[in-house]
């Protein structure tokens, strides 16, 4: 595998996902094919009379046997939902790293981060500075999900934390491309994750008063050789059209639509319309003539951020396994950074 | 697109830097700090930005927000989003494209690493919402300011660069990754150009989390002194103008070193802790020397991650012992966080910008504070200035989390 040639195409092998609809892709997909947005759950907020309303991911059914190691005992949601994604993404390939058989990368995506812990530490930090919680400070940085996912699978490899808005997903989907093309990975672990938390409930509030926030992981793991089953390939991921304001960012979803395909009556576009229509405006006008089906994770799910991005692409790989469509375009128009899309089709010829 | 990708690179392109920006506790600009690290100045001062008569230590390297900005394309307004460290992004991003003369372009990538963007506002943002919860004044702009791809999307508009924007948040490596990212994206013949680099300003959360941890030196950051008792923090930024050789030769740049090497890894021993032998720091400097087919003995110096923590100095002299071998008298090393602090997010690109410094203009920086080496330095510690010509530096970044990354730079003669 060692010849560029053989490895520019890539592979997904896996998804593993976190959502307020619960853990694990089942749980993911029921939730999609309902249709029903997820109740949300209020969250007081300190100072109003009005809690913030959350779409938070369930506690687990049974408690996942990696919450007993010791890296994540303490840890905090996010790295949480991130590992328990990556594990379900990884499969039985785990053991090829445990064992050294397989140099893999991780590329952790995140937007807001690690933001429970990080309120609660500068918390602590305000009320008394020297009582503050050394236990708590480690988990407040953004790359403590993607040192503890390296900590329990024994990755000493490339490990990346991207941070930006929900399209550094897509961003990071390229990056282990370039890291599988260019055989310095055999494999390459792509996630996004998020936290919900008041206080990232409050920023979004600010513009928007009926966005509801959700939270949890996805996962894709991808390789350069063919899968044995249900192939998916990743066709292509456009170029990040960077924005600055409501008419550039208008601008950056029809540059997008334009560099995506044109879609047929069975490809399915999975969108990141949250059903906030000053929010979703750029979006659907850039997509006003998609011809196809469409699936939007967020109107589910809620806004998160990263994670949502991580949704979109699970749900259009998840599609594509099924047969249910025969290509899976994806468009994320981002926050306040970029606009980017990406498509998958069923692979293997 | 960004895939697939659609200039597969036969052969590896060399790269060169044709423009460098740094800001520090020492200064503002290459000039100053090329003095300040000549004259072994340190930058150190009670910390006033926030209260700290609670914490252990009262010190950092704080380094001066210039009065006014560069004159660029931003406005008054843009200006007024920026907290300390985008003030300080921007002054070193201004200076590195300004000493290339790069034009400006809607294509070229911006690799940028940090540990917290815009902290101070989140910090704002925070005490604001619960202090005067009925108040919303100022809160959406913190909000957008806050993330640090606002503080890039800025660094592009007054460099004007509107490429692509990947920020990178290794903790205390996020800053050589970040060039070595934009250096993988050339030599990999993604891009032809690169604007990388690596900031973080000082902030309350941040300070009081090393605090916290019993990180911070209670006397003075001493790297590889045998009495080491933590690491300082500093504040600033360093930006890298990357190019092909091929591309400054065409357009008759100024040159002022080369990268030629670039290694990463992970450190799976303890999210805060170094393995105690430094084995991953010693994959990532095999790493990024293999890849330049560069022997320990040809490297001249090595600018060392060096925090003064106790475990990092042992792991990282354990390190650099095991990598060079037979060589490990004859290479000089120094950690300028003696000087500067540590910049976090900032520290691995303002490191390499002083390994440019140093190869360009002969001369090695040193380990400020350090009086006893430890009996683990069996390589030359540098504790005064000192005039060297080196052909090959090396930098190294190790962080939280485990976060690795070594950058080898090649003197230009």
């Amino acid at each position: 595998m060692s010849d560029p040639s053989e490895r520019s195409r890539i592979f997904v092998h896996g998804c593993g996902v976190v959502s307020p609809a619960g853990w694990g892709l089942e749980s993911f997909r029921q939730a999609l094919e309902n249709g029903e947005p997820i109740p949300p759950t209020e969250v007081p907020r300190p100072g109003w009379a009005k809690p913030h309303r959350i779409r938070q991911a369930p506690t687990p059914e049974t408690r996942p046997a990696f919450m007993s190691h010791p890296r994540l005992r303490r840890s905090s949601a996010i790295s949480q939902f991130a590992v328990a994604a990556a594990i379900e993404a990884l499969g039985k390939s785990a053991a090829q790293v445990g064992d050294g058989s397989m140099r893999l990368g991780i590329v952790v995506c995140e937007m807001t981060g690690c933001v429970i812990y990080s309120r609660r530490f500068y918390d602590e930090t305000l009320r008394d500075a020297s009582t503050a919680s050394p236990l708590l400070f480690p988990e407040t940085v953004f790359n403590a999900p993607a040192s503890h996912i390296a900590a329990l699978l024994g990755c000493t490899g490339l490990n990346y934390t991207l941070v930006g808005d929900p399209g550094t997903f897509l961003q990071g989907i390229a990056l282990a491309a370039q890291w599988l093309s260019g055989n310095e990975v055999d494999g390459c672990l792509v996630l996004a994750a998020e936290e919900a938390d008041w206080l990232t409930a409050d920023g979004a509030y600010l513009f928007s008063h009926s966005a509801i926030l959700g939270e949890g992981a996805a996962c894709l793991y991808l390789r350069a050789d063919l899968p044995e089953v249900k192939p998916v390939e990743l066709k292509g991921i456009t170029n990040a059209a960077a924005f600055h304001d409501a008419e550039t960012r208008r601008q950056a979803a029809q540059i997008v639509r334009y560099e995506s395909p044109m879609g047929g009556g069975n490809d399915l576009l999975c969108d990141g319309q949250q059903g906030v229509p000053r929010l979703d405006a750029a979006e659907e006008a850039a997509w006003a003539t998609w011809p196809g089906k469409r699936v939007s994770p967020k109107l589910i799910l809620g806004e998160g951020f990263m994670a949502a991005t991580g949704w979109q692409c699970v749900a259009g790989v998840d599609a594509l396994r099924r047969g249910v469509c025969e290509q899976a375009v994806i468009s994320v128009v981002g926050h306040n950074q970029q606009a980017i899309g990406a498509h998958f089709m069923t692979g293997g010829a | 697109m960004l895939f697939p990708f659609s200039n597969p690179s036969q052969s590896r392109p060399r790269i060169v830097v044709t423009g460098a920006g740094i800001i520090t506790a020492l200064g503002n600009g290459w000039a100053q700090n090329a003095s300040g690290f000549r004259a072994g100045k340190t930058g150190f001062k009670p910390v006033t930005l926030f209260d700290v008569s609670k914490q252990r230590a009262k010190e950092a390297a704080l380094a001066t927000v210039p009065a006014a900005l560069p004159l660029t394309k931003l406005s008054k307004k843009d200006e007024k989003r920026l907290d300390r460290a985008g003030k300080f992004l921007i002054c070193a991003g201004v200076e590195a494209v300004r000493q290339a003369s790069w034009d400006p372009s809607e294509q070229t990538p911006i690799v940028l690493g940090t540990t917290s963007g815009g902290m101070t506002l989140g910090e704002a943002y925070y005490q604001q919402a619960l202090g005067t919860p009925a108040s919303q004044r100022g809160q959406p702009t913190r909000v957008n300011s806050y993330f640090s791809q606002a503080q890039a999307v800025l660094l592009g508009k007054a460099c004007g660069m509107a490429g692509p924007i990947t920020i990178i948040a290794n903790a205390c490596a996020s800053g050589a990754n970040a060039i070595g990212h934009g250096c993988s994206l050339i030599w990999s013949g993604r891009s032809e150009r690169v604007l990388a680099g690596g900031y973080d300003g000082l902030s309350q959360l941040v300070f009081s989390g090393f605090d916290s941890l019993q990180a911070l030196s209670t006397t003075r950051c001493r790297p590889f002194d045998a009495q080491r008792d933590g690491l300082a923090l500093g504040e600033g930024a360093g930006v890298v103008c990357l190019e092909t050789l091929e591309r400054a030769q065409r357009r008759r740049a100024n040159i002022l070193g080369e990268i030629v090497g670039y290694g990463a890894s992970t450190d799976v021993h303890h999210l805060t802790q170094p393995h105690p032998g430094g084995k991953a720091a010693l994959q990532s400097m095999q790493a990024a020397c293999d890849f330049a087919g560069v022997r320990p003995e040809q490297v001249g110096y090595i600018n060392a991650h060096g925090t003064g923590t106790p475990l990092n100095d042992q792991a990282e002299a354990q390190a650099i012992n095991e990598w060079a071998g037979d060589a490990v008298p004859h290479i000089a090393v120094s950690s300028t966080k003696g000087s500067i602090g540590h910049l976090l997010g900032g520290a691995g690109a303002v490191e390499i910008v002083i390994c440019l410094m140093a190869l360009k203009e002969g001369w090695l920086p040193p380990t400020a504070g350090t009086q006893q080496p430890d009996a683990l330095c069996r390589f030359k510690l540098i504790r005064q200035p000192e005039d060297k010509k080196c052909d090959y530096a090396l930098s190294n970044s190790f962080g939280f989390g485990g976060a690795n990354g070594s950058v080898l730079l090649r003197r230009w003669a």
